[in-house]
């Protein structure tokens, strides 16, 4: 592809633009939060709690007072870090065993590997962090440990799908008769004709592993206080929400667009990347 | 009046024309033969027929049937048409079928869905019909599913459906391009059959002139969405005058110039090679089956020898091919290159492995589409270990020897048509200078006239490197062109081998005869 | 077809056995002693020995992983630690919630999501194509229990049409019940909606552009007939497989919508569970709720046999 056209093409996607722009949001609300934030997090402010929306608090305050717009900052570096970490997870464990399933298609190898994600994927990602928390104790790292567990099977499933249909290929067939072997052919062809895929669906796993997160956190199995995290935010405001709707709203509304952002980049990186849909529009 | 009188046809599709001035027509119990390399328009003229040309279409001119003006006929009224007056059959049988709805289900729809008879007497008219086309109830009941039904029945289920209600046109796409060649004779003879019985008009659209050769009553010749020429079938041949004409019809029978040089020495020597496969397993409690895909086969090709391997799909050819490069082990009998073993302690012979080298049928899935033409021809020399230092100046004079210019090596595949992918995918099968190399289908997607300019390729590189082709196909006509000697393999046996022309002209096996028989023929014309 | 059936109940029975193992070990042997972790740092040994005796402690790993696996069998889930009362008694009183909770956003999520897709596909690029697409987008964004807390917000809270939460159970009457349910069901509904509806249409567009799809148009069929006759049932393939992975994610969303409406479901079970550290609850409940999510899986094998005659031959 020419890079050129390629950059035109990818400005032209209405949906890739908005996507990338509010995820480069987020992901820059969460990295400048390591270095300011409009008011310090921990700084608690009784007498100034449940404030409004106002100048020196965008986002109004919480219940301690503290400033809400600041937390939502420091909570997406919670929410990022632990989906994107879990993906990290899921694919380094999950595209290695499904090029190594594919390429012994039918084979004992195989099987074992299939059944194994069928078993993973009968313990949803909520039961498989009760579990751990049962035993371990509530903690952002057990989050991302049952969110990198569950994504395991679904980029194996998605290596082996795409690579099953690559090993049919002639190509593969020539690549053997210039005598390469199983792990070279995955590597050199086989990978890099998948990587659209994978890249498609990494940033779908992440907006899900960031649902996923706001879920834990809400019912306490995912980051522990003092740490912000959007789902705690929105666990805190439950029982305020009658008396002060603003601090319910803000931390959902930064969940959703960042969600929304991710899965607009994934749609339109789809589009773009599948030549097969590209011709299809034009 | 004409049945169909196509008149001045133009169509456009999202400003782009795709057809222009087509004219031709139809009449009742005519066979007229449509012909045309890919892209020349021809199915399109179909969809212009039937009222199913793509969103975004422009037409223009006229296509009258039976005296309406078929582009200016609402939908609604095309629905009623469509079945019942024009029926279409399509190239691939193994999609054109609704996989979750049983063979009968979907004959009786023609009659239900034109209101034509209640449940019962459709369900009856689909046998009546299912039989006319050679699917007698005893081992095709309604209640099959397409699936248990192989290609050449599925395509009898469509022309079914198509005929159902006698109408008094039928639009054939390509309806033999996916079968094999004793199946397509078969339908071709059905088709011409049911024409005759019923005074049917039948558009017959195909990129092969021996398809319609002996049986159409007219011929259209198209290319680039025009009519080029356009006569009576007997003895079109002979009066034809388009250059294109010309070029197809020479194209379609070619036979490059080859210089005889084989010698006494054996190159290759299979010997009672059989290869067994199990098929998947359905149950952990039934027992392992086994499918004998190659059985006992035994040949020798002589060095600088070009050696024909015919068969039908499924014949287990692409298999013994498969076994001879060492990509799969054999169960028996053992395969020698210059007297070494393929496969030595079930480990693949690479010093072997380097003298032999493949091309395949598919020019767009060879090759790796993110890699340059460089890197795509450079591959084989894995099998050295490194890469020579020099590699990228024998990439270049490789892809010079071929026909192309070294400065294609910095392109990627896709910048290519399919007869200089086919280019690329020979050299890449000879930058090592392999001894032998095997063809496997390597012509057999590609228009007729490319075809011809990859045989003369193939034919003047074996002289110029000294190579020993092994070509497999099952297109006799290309075998025919291009080998000394022949195998017919049937059912993982080789039933009759010989020398080309003697075979050809003498089959002795009633398979051999039968395939021969089959082929398409064109009929021969005084050169000039 | 029969074939089919028992082979996938094998793969069921060996799915539900290797699950119970990994589930047995993760809570039993993995903590070390279950019983001093069950009591905390300061519990005296004799209390810790009556628990290691109750629990059966003593007994070697595999054999308290038969006993517990026979129990289960015979319906016999164990005893609560903290409630004093058999673990079965509490799930099936908590099952009347959680389950028609599930089958109710089943429900509705498909009532949504297939005329949804199917108008959206038949449509493909108008406006109603569009306004489809861009509500699905934002639907599957939203969080299920952000969801909720708004509609409380708006529903219970300013407009005062329902309660806050909480469930005046089945004996108060089925339309009372249904009602306490609503909001539950619908916030759980939305996002799966919003899902179903988007497969439902990518796949009615893969099947409309099918080969037979232009063989029933060349037939004489309508549009229209063609999508009812073939592509619908065509395009039901990829939509069930949705369907059963839904059912998995349904049962865990509804653990944390319990949360959010105070529903007395499995899910308030299994979190007063945790922080009662009554490890035998946690075990039992999310047992059946893996069983649940195979039994489902496998009735939606059964349904593809169903739709796709390619699956029942020769198997």
């Amino acid at each position: 592809m020419a890079g050129r056209g390629w950059m035109r093409a990818a400005l032209s996607s209405r949906s890739l633009v908005l996507g990338a722009v509010l995820t480069a949001l987020f992901v820059g609300a969460a990295v400048l939060s390591f270095f300011w934030t409009p008011h310090d997090v921990a700084q608690m402010n009784i007498p100034g709690k449940l404030q409004p929306p106002s100048a020196v608090h965008w986002f109004g305050t919480d219940h301690f007072g503290r400033d809400i717009f600041s937390m939502v900052m420091v909570g997406a570096r919670t929410s990022i870090a632990v989906a994107l970490v879990a993906v990290g997870i899921g694919m380094a464990l999950g595209v290695p065993l499904g090029l190594a399933a594919a390429a012994r298609a039918g084979g004992l190898l195989d099987e074992v590997i299939m059944r194994g994600n069928d078993l993973v994927f009968a313990f949803p990602a909520l039961l498989i962090a009760i579990l751990i928390t049962a035993v371990f104790g509530a903690s952002a790292l057990n989050a991302i440990i049952a969110i990198g567990i569950f994504n395991i099977p679904v980029f194996a499933r998605l290596s082996r799908g795409g690579a099953l249909s690559l090993w049919k290929r002639e190509y593969i067939l020539a690549a053997r008769v210039s005598g390469k072997g199983a792990v070279r052919i995955s590597l050199e062809h086989i990978l890099p004709n998948i990587a659209n895929l994978l890249i498609v669906q990494g940033t779908i796993q992440f907006s899900l592993g960031i649902l996923a997160e706001a879920g834990l956190s809400y019912v306490g199995l995912g980051a522990q206080p003092p740490t912000p995290s959007w789902g705690r935010m929105l666990a805190d405001a439950q029982t305020l929400i009658g008396i002060a709707p603003h601090i319910a709203i803000f931390p959902g509304l930064a969940i959703v667009l960042t969600v929304l952002g991710l899965n607009l980049m994934g749609d339109g990186l789809r589009d773009l990347l599948d030549p097969r849909l590209r011709r299809a529009r034009r | 009046m004409s049945l169909l009188a196509i008149d001045r046809l133009s169509l456009a599709i999202h400003g782009a024309p795709i057809l222009r001035d087509v004219s031709f027509s139809v009449d009742q119990g005519q066979i007229v033969g449509v012909i045309g390399e890919s892209g020349s328009g021809k199915s399109m003229t179909a969809c212009a027929v039937m009222g199913l040309l793509p969103a975004g279409a422009q037409t223009g001119g006229r296509v009258l049937f039976e005296g309406r003006d078929l582009l200016s006929t609402s939908e609604a009224e095309m629905c009623a048409l469509r079945g019942a007056g024009i029926g279409m059959v399509f190239q691939e049988p193994m999609t054109a079928l609704n996989p979750v709805q049983t063979i009968g289900a979907q004959v009786a729809e023609t009659v239900l869905i034109h209101r034509a008879g209640t449940r019962a007497q459709a369900m009856a008219r689909a046998r009546e019909v299912l039989e006319r086309v050679g699917l007698p109830a005893d081992r095709f009941p309604l209640s099959r599913y397409p699936h248990e039904l192989s290609g050449g029945q599925r395509q009898r289920v469509v022309i079914a459906m198509a005929i159902a209600l006698r109408p008094r046109l039928l639009i054939a796409d390509e309806p033999t391009t996916a079968l094999d060649v004793t199946t397509q004779a078969q339908i071709l003879r059905l088709l011409k059959r049911l024409v005759a019985e019923d005074g049917m008009g039948l558009m017959l659209i195909t990129h092969d002139l021996g398809v319609v050769a002996d049986m159409a009553d007219e011929m259209v010749i198209m290319k680039d969405g025009e009519v080029v020429e356009r006569g009576a079938g007997q003895g079109f041949f002979g009066r034809m005058k388009h250059p294109y004409t010309r070029a197809l019809f020479e194209a379609s029978s070619h036979v490059p110039r080859r210089a005889a040089q084989a010698e006494d020495r054996a190159l290759l020597e299979v010997k009672g090679v059989s290869r067994d496969y199990a098929p998947a397993r359905t149950s952990l409690l039934a027992p392992a089956r086994r499918f004998r895909a190659v059985d006992g086969v035994s040949f020798t090709i002589r060095r600088g020898e070009s050696l024909g391997l015919v068969g039908e799909s499924g014949c287990g050819k692409s298999t013994l091919a498969r076994a001879i490069l060492g990509l799969e082990e054999v169960q028996e009998g053992e395969i020698l290159l210059d007297g070494a073993p393929v496969f030595s302690g079930h480990h693949v012979n690479l010093a072997v492995r380097r003298r032999m080298q493949v091309v395949f049928q598919d020019p767009y899935g060879s090759f790796n589409p993110r890699w340059k033409v460089a890197r795509l021809v450079a591959e084989p020399f894995h099998l050295l270990g490194a890469r020579p230092p020099d590699w990228r100046e024998q990439v270049a004079e490789m892809l010079e020897n071929v026909g192309l210019a070294a400065a294609d090596m910095e392109k990627y595949i896709h910048e290519f048509s399919g007869g200089q992918r086919q280019r690329i995918a020979i050299a890449r099968a000879l930058i090592l200078r392999p001894e032998l190399v095997i063809l496997d289908e390597a012509v057999s997607a590609l228009d007729v006239s490319i075809r011809a300019q990859i045989l003369d390729l193939l034919a003047d590189l074996s002289g110029r490197f000294g190579l020993t082709y092994l070509f497999i196909s099952h297109d006799l006509s290309v075998v025919r062109a291009i080998t000394d000697r022949v195998l017919v393999m049937r059912a993982g046996r080789i039933v009759e081998r010989g020398r080309t022309q003697e075979v050809f002209e003498n089959p002795q096996h009633d398979y051999t005869k039968t395939l021969i028989a089959a082929a398409p023929k064109l009929p021969q014309v005084a050169a000039e | 077809m029969l074939r089919y059936a028992l082979k996938r109940l094998l793969s069921l029975a060996i799915s539900l056995a290797v699950a119970s193992v990994v589930i047995f070990v993760a809570i039993e042997v993995v903590p070390g002693d279950p019983a001093s972790y069950m009591l905390g740092i300061n519990a005296r040994p004799d209390t810790v020995a009556a628990l290691r005796e109750e629990l059966g402690l003593n007994m070697s790993p595999p054999e308290r992983y038969i006993a517990w696996v026979g129990g289960l069998l015979q319906g016999d889930f164990g005893t609560s630690y903290t409630y004093r009362t058999p673990v079965a008694e509490m799930i099936s009183e908590r099952l009347w919630v959680s389950l028609p909770l599930a089958l109710f956003a089943l429900a509705l999520s498909t009532l949504i999501a297939f005329p949804a897709g199917i108008i959206a596909a038949t449509r493909r690029g108008s406006k109603w194509d569009l306004g489809i697409m861009g509500v699905t987008q934002l639907g599957i964004a939203v969080p299920n229990f952000w969801f909720a807390m708004l509609m409380v917000l708006v529903f219970a809270i300013n407009l005062r049409w329902f309660s806050a939460g909480g469930f005046p159970g089945w004996e108060a009457g089925l339309l009372p019940g249904l009602k306490a349910l609503l909001l539950p069901a619908v916030s759980l509904a939305l996002p799966q909606a919003s899902i179903l509806a988007r497969v439902m249409r990518s796949a009615l567009l893969d099947t409309l552009d099918e080969d037979f799809i232009r063989t029933a148009r060349a037939k004489g069929l309508t549009r229209r007939q063609v999508l009812r006759r073939h592509a619908l049932r065509n395009a039901l393939i990829p939509v069930l497989t949705i369907i059963g992975l839904q059912f998995s994610f349904l049962l865990a969303g509804a653990i944390i919508i319990e949360n959010v409406f105070f529903l007395p479901g499995l899910g308030r079970l299994v979190f007063q569970s945790i922080s009662a550290r009554d490890l035998i609850v946690v075990e039992s409940v999310v047992m059946l709720l893996v069983f649940a999510v195979v039994v489902v899986n496998f009735a939606v094998d059964l349904a593809y046999a169903a739709v796709d005659p390619r699956l029942r031959r020769r198997r």
